[in-house]
């Protein structure tokens, strides 16, 4: 009986483990795609299967198949890639943008996969001019879905090693656009990531790893990538720096840079090299940008050196409350509710600097001068704390002398005590 | 006459007579270590300064997180010669723990903890930790970005010990953080705990004292020693010495004022290099030597568990250290007094310096 009982346990032990393991082997699909290219000498043939590990469709189950068509069932290279089962092979560059927007652009189908991604990238790239060219002019050397994504290796816009990842838009864009060879015909530079490089946005996201800055696509869009027109230039950079876009709007240089068909932000500040915008750029001064345009006397000129002259007269006294303050706390006084109250003069210095893009002097003083008044009262704090500082040792000696005659009293009477 | 009168109808009642002819017959010896019979004068000095002191700056002191710090910046901005009473108190503070230890040291070298002193050495030691905790508590109550972090490692050591380590931590911190509960908790052993149970322990230290008269080291037992009284030429030469040590508070007062610092800021990240008081500094830097691990237990757990063994040994010294002693055990013992100033000293430099 015990016999008996021990050879139905070990029966059943064989069968839970082969059913395991059927069950392992039906969760795996089947690629004979995979099983064959990842074998194949010609790496042109084989790389697709190698990447396609680390693919973002790969992750959400997706396979060959699901793009190329074919049967991956199939045990021979003709079943797999029979026609008849679907077979589409390799597309051509001019069916790329519709190839992926099969799905990318079906609504329906991209909801079972991440209901929050966009559905209008295929209808954006033909409105750029990547697409116009693909699909107007059936140029090919134009970037399309794979150029930029990349292909068989897809990863997500938010996984740092995508071609697409904040930090490498700019790379993977130079990549074409960099290079003189690829862009001849083209009649567009081929400096822009060289000046890019340059700039303080390049310098925000590769230094300071900063990845709101603005990289290629936050100015020209992604899928349909476009140059700014001279009309929209100052909406792209008022994306980000809003109030210098409105007050630009309503300065008087509106209607003159329209007039003159002058790009709004760029005739100043460049497009691709922006450069750390400094106090050196407005005035009258050799180097400013102002005596680009106006010539001495005019209001502009007159506007112009106005503005500087509030600006510095408000960093001088900022410095100087700074420098005293500074002073007062390295001898030991509490001076940190003046130099926290002083955060009202840098601030105003911040708000002024924006304020010139109302070109109005007016506008400039209605900060430059509260900002002023703090820093005048934050000079006094620190006048008043070395004042106080200078009040204690002056104090000290007088007690010190008082307290040495003291302790000089006591010791006359413990002489006198003792000589009795 | 009528002075004469009123001195007698008090000390008809309250036996004055019996104190001031026990001060008149107190002497104090004299004789080559004589000086260090000051510093117990003088910690109880510094200790008074810090009464009187601390009580002034009760006056305006809020402790809540919220008001805490903003109450010590008023204190020292706009509270008329506040800024002296914050700065006198904290230079105070570490002066007394100074010459606390240079007290315990002198004590344990001349041997005063001999019989039938053991109960005043015991008194002495309690009271050395409590001017430690002190220190420890009233570090945090400017409520700054430096004392908030300290008080957390502090804390943190303590929650290592072992059974103990856990509840004490939620004991100190008045949960798991050290937060605005931690503060105010501080505050009332800062203010009422630690006083109350001080004062108990000073005046049993000092009756204790009168009682047994000053100590005359055995290296000069049997030798004729020659004597001062205490009240007045003894007392005269204390009081030079209080006369000055307000002269050193005052000039540490006013050339190098206490700072302050910035407030408290749990979210912030801790300051780089933080460093707790001087006078933690020599554990602070053998736990940041220990290595890890000690044979299968935690280093930093043996390090700390070795600090609280000696505290507690502290305690036994007058038992296993008593007269008439030989040759042999005063070697020992000074050599372990000599080997523990020299271990606090090098390691409080190397902490200050690292």
């Amino acid at each position: 009986m015990d016999l008996m009982h021990r050879s139905y346990g070990i029966y059943l032990s064989w069968f839970i483990v082969t059913l395991a393991v059927c069950a392992s082997a039906s969760a795996q699909k089947k690629s004979s795609c995979i099983e064959c290219h990842i074998k194949l000498e010609d790496t042109r043939l084989s790389a697709p299967a190698k990447l396609f590990d680390n693919d973002i469709h790969r992750g959400r189950g997706l396979s060959c198949n699901d793009c190329h068509g074919g049967d991956p069932n199939a045990d021979t290279k003709e079943a797999a890639k029979d026609p008849r089962k679907g077979y589409l092979g390799k597309p051509k560059t001019l069916d790329i943008p519709a190839y992926c927007g099969k799905c990318h652009s079906d609504a329906n189908l991209m909801k079972r996969f991440n209901p929050s991604l966009r559905v209008d990238q295929e209808r954006e790239y033909y409105t750029s001019v990547h697409g116009k060219l693909l699909k107007e002019k059936g140029e090919t050397r134009v970037a399309t879905c794979i150029s930029c994504h990349s292909v068989h290796g897809i990863r997500a816009i938010t996984d740092p090693l995508s071609p697409v990842y904040a930090s490498n838009v700019a790379e993977t864009c130079s990549r074409c656009h960099a290079s003189a060879d690829y862009m001849r015909g083209f009649g567009i530079p081929n400096d822009q990531f060289a000046k890019y490089k340059t700039s303080v946005h390049a310098n925000a996201i590769y230094e300071k790893q900063d990845l709101s800055a603005p990289t290629c696509n936050d100015c020209h869009g992604n899928h349909g990538a476009t140059p700014p027109g001279i009309t929209s230039v100052a909406n792209v950079c008022g994306q980000c720096h809003a109030r210098q876009a409105e007050l630009f709007q309503t300065s008087p240089h509106k209607a003159a840079f329209d007039q003159k068909q002058l790009g709004e932000c760029i005739t100043c500040h460049s497009n691709h090299a922006i450069a750390k915008p400094g106090d050196q750029m407005i005035g009258t001064q050799q180097g400013a940008l102002c005596i680009n345009c106006h010539t001495n006397g005019d209001k502009g000129f007159v506007a112009a050196g106005l503005m500087r002259g509030r600006i510095d007269e408000l960093i001088a006294s900022v410095d100087k409350s700074t420098e005293i303050l500074g002073r007062a706390e390295r001898a030991g006084m509490e001076v940190s509710r003046p130099k926290f109250e002083m955060k009202e003069a840098t601030d105003a210095l911040t708000h002024a600097r924006v304020l010139i893009h109302s070109s109005s002097a007016a506008e400039v003083d209605k900060v430059v001068v509260p900002g002023l008044a703090a820093s005048v009262k934050g000079y006094q704090a620190g006048v008043d704390a070395l004042a106080e500082r200078s009040f204690r040792r002056k104090g000290l000696a007088v007690s010190l002398v008082f307290i040495m005659f003291l302790a000089v009293l006591v010791y006359l009477k413990i002489r006198q005590i003792e000589n009795r | 006459m009528r002075i004469d009168a009123i001195t007698a109808w008090l000390d008809e009642r309250l036996s004055i007579s019996t104190l001031t002819g026990m001060a008149r017959k107190k002497e104090v010896p004299l004789h080559r270590h004589s000086i260090w019979y000051y510093f117990g004068g003088m910690t109880l000095f510094l200790f008074v300064v810090q009464v009187v002191t601390g009580i002034l700056l009760l006056l305006y002191y809020r402790p809540s997180s919220e008001n805490a710090f903003e109450s010590v910046q008023f204190i020292i901005t706009e509270v008329k010669f506040g800024w002296l009473i914050r700065s006198v108190h904290s230079w105070s503070a570490n002066l007394l723990i100074a010459t606390l230890f240079i007290h315990m040291f002198s004590v344990f070298f001349l041997r005063a903890y001999y019989k039938p002193r053991e109960i005043t050495w015991i008194s002495g030691v309690l009271l050395l930790f409590i001017a430690i905790g002190f220190g420890f508590s009233g570090y945090l109550l400017p409520w700054n970005k430096l004392a908030f972090f300290a008080t957390k490692v502090g804390t943190e050591i303590a929650g290592v010990i072992p059974i103990i380590g856990r509840p004490a931590l939620r004991f100190l911190r008045g949960g798991d953080d050290v937060t605005g509960a931690t503060l105010t908790r501080f505050f009332g052993f800062h203010v009422a705990v630690l006083p109350a149970t001080a004062t108990v322990l000073i005046a049993i230290h000092v009756l204790l004292v009168q009682q047994h008269g000053m100590s005359v080291p055995p290296s000069l037992a049997g030798k004729p020693v020659k004597k001062m009284k205490f009240v007045p030429n003894f007392l005269l030469r204390d009081l030079i010495g209080w006369i000055l040590a307000i002269g050193v508070l005052a000039a540490l007062a006013a050339l190098f004022p206490w700072e302050l610092g910035e407030k408290a800021d749990a979210f912030a990240p801790a300051p780089a290099g933080i460093k707790p008081e001087w006078y933690f500094l020599f554990m602070f830097q053998t736990l940041k030597w220990i290595p890890p691990k000690i044979w299968k237990f935690d280093g930093e757990v043996i390090g700390i568990m070795a600090f609280n063994v000696i505290a507690l040994l502290l305690f036994i010294v007058p038992f296993v250290d008593r007269p008439p002693g030989n040759q042999r055990k005063r070697l020992v013992f000074n050599t372990i007094g000599v080997v523990a100033m020299l271990y606090i000293v090098v390691m409080t430099i190397v902490g200050y310096v690292t």
